[in-house]
């Protein structure tokens, strides 16, 4: 019968020789290769004290940004929710009042803002999509949960710290590739 | 102009647009012949509306090229024409996306529109319904040329229904006319002249005239837009359908934009022209304050089915029209149990809450509609 790939091998019986009989030399052969792997670069890291860097293009977990003032950059023009292929973003707008104006960049803004991380498939068109630089992935995952309802998250969990009042934690969200806030 | 075609001339006048002859009577305008047409060829229009009377000849969006006058008279014109303001004549050739020089002249109007148009599509009401936008998606170039501040005006409140963003405006004229020719009495026009010239009212009268909603409908920007609909929700996550309903004042058809059962808003129907559709019995297609302002639930309308939207349309994203629901079978397999819902998403999520109705107040919503305590109720709509 004509055999469907090229990778057959056929099998050969034949009997042992006396150096195959005595086994150990066998045994040694494959111990060297064991041990040189203590002298060998280990490829694994220890997780939790080490990390390692993410890849330039990593799309994690959603930020919500905010400007040099601190004021919200998202006017809750819809275009994230209508890019979004997993239907994850939803949003309610508000309009802003006087005395807000520290709070709010635009005339309108997300009173509500909610993304399904169940949903969110991290494919980044959400950022891309975004006319006011409001939204983008940044370098952290989105922890693990023990409830479904844990990964609703709302504009408190996405909204990035206050850059004028917690300077270094808005840093640390902001990660290191994120382009300088203009 | 229509004065001048005499009324007796029997005959119809063969134009040729782009090449396609169309056969049309006498007084027609080159934009109406070339909308008899439809499609490509078709010149973009921002301040002419065939149901108002004395619109167009402003915007200058329209502009097309005569290659020759009429049979008798075959010579060329020397500049583009305005084609919604010059009619037609027996044997005339016209040229519109098949000249190079119309082309260019659209791309250089799109830019004298939006130097003082301001790029807030995002905030706007109006954003994915926006004839401007559409155009300048079109027709316009990637940017400008003006290195200016743009006219700053504050935003106002024309009635309580209506709110002007002046900024937005591109001087079309059109909400005017829906003033002299739908209403009785108007209260509001253009102030001031060229560079300062601005849509107005006096003193900030207020415009309660019953059939002063139609301004925002015929406004091809955001500059008119619905203070009832102000920010509630964009257009592209509503569903457009048909509805009417018994008026005295108006013939009560519209388009309801709703979500879930909540009707948003409330507009005339428009046709493929983004004009207002007349009714199939003549009657005009204009629609009452009542019927746009007040119904906001839908037992006040008998829906006829959902609206047929343009393919291309941003408001046709996520709108399924046809579809097939898949068979459930697990209660089938099951004896009759259904499977375990581990978590219903309206108890968790804070958008969308059923005890938060958008469409039941006045303006747009606030802080204070959001953040006053959970489970605020709000007054059930009129």
């Amino acid at each position: 019968m004509q055999p469907l790939t090229k990778k057959v091998k056929q099998l050969e019986r034949k009997p042992m020789t006396l150096l195959e009989r005595i086994y150990l030399p066998s045994i040694f052969k494959g111990m060297a290769i064991t041990f040189s792997h203590i002298f060998k670069k280990v490829p694994t890291i220890r997780y939790p004290e080490e990390k390692r860097p993410f890849a330039k293009v990593f799309r994690g977990l959603q930020v919500l940004n905010r400007d040099e003032e601190g004021r919200e950059r998202c006017t809750a023009c819809g275009l994230c929710a209508l890019a979004c292929p997993a239907e994850a973003i939803t949003m309610e707008a508000a309009e802003r009042q006087r005395g807000e104006e520290n709070l709010y960049r635009e005339e309108k803004y997300a009173a509500k803002y909610e993304i399904n991380m169940l949903r969110c498939i991290f494919c980044g068109l959400c950022e891309e999509a975004c006319p006011k630089d409001a939204i983008y992935l940044s370098e952290t995952f989105a922890p693990a949960n023990y409830k479904r309802k844990g990964f609703i998250y709302g504009k408190e969990d996405l909204l990035i710290p206050d850059p004028l009042t917690q300077p270094e934690e808005y840093e640390k969200a902001k990660g290191e590739r994120a382009p300088a806030t203009h | 102009m229509a004065e001048e075609v005499k009324k007796e001339v029997p005959q119809m006048f063969k134009v040729t647009i782009d090449n396609i002859t169309v056969e049309v009577a006498p007084g027609t305008s080159i934009l109406l012949a070339a909308r008899k047409i439809g499609g490509d060829v078709t010149p973009p229009a921002m301040c002419f509306y065939s149901k108002l009377k004395g619109s167009g000849g402003k915007c200058r969006t329209c502009l097309v090229e005569v290659a020759a006058g009429s049979t008798a008279d075959p010579r060329p014109m020397p500049k583009l024409v305005a084609s919604c303001r010059t009619n037609v004549m027996d044997g005339m050739i016209v040229k519109s996306i098949t000249s190079e020089k119309v082309l260019d002249a659209r791309k250089g109007i799109v830019e004298f529109l939006l130097l003082n148009h301001p790029l807030d599509c995002p905030i706007c009401d109006q954003a994915g319904e926006c004839h401007l936008q559409d155009l300048s998606y079109e027709h316009g170039s990637e940017g400008t040329r003006y290195e200016f501040q743009r006219r700053l005006f504050e935003r106002e409140d024309i009635g309580p229904y209506i709110q002007l963003h002046m900024t937005r405006c591109i001087l079309c004229y059109r909400c005017t006319y829906v003033a002299d020719q739908i209403t009785n009495t108007r209260v509001h026009g253009i102030l001031d002249r060229g560079e300062h010239a601005q849509i107005s009212t006096y003193i900030s009268k207020a415009i309660d005239n019953d059939f002063s909603g139609n301004m925002i409908d015929v406004c091809p920007v955001g500059a008119l837009t619905d203070r009832t609909f102000r920010f509630k929700n964009r257009v592209w996550f509503l569903k457009p359908m048909d509805a009417h309903r018994d008026c005295d004042k108006c013939c009560g058809r519209v388009t309801l934009w709703n979500r879930g059962d909540e009707v948003f808003r409330v507009t005339a129907r428009k046709d493929e022209w983004g004009e207002v559709e007349d009714a199939p019995d003549g009657k005009p297609g204009w629609i009452c304050n009542t019927c746009r302002f007040d119904k906001k639930k839908t037992s006040d309308w008998i829906i006829e089915g959902p609206r047929k939207i343009k393919r291309h349309s941003v408001i046709s994203a996520g709108h399924y029209v046809g579809t097939k629901k898949p068979h459930e079978t697990i209660a089938e397999v099951m004896g009759g149990r259904h499977p375990k819902l581990l978590m219903d998403i309206h108890t968790v999520s804070e958008v969308n809450k059923n005890s938060v109705h958008l469409s039941a107040i006045e303006g747009p919503a606030t802080a204070e509609v959001f953040n006053n305590g959970k489970g605020t109720v709000l007054p059930s709509p009129k």
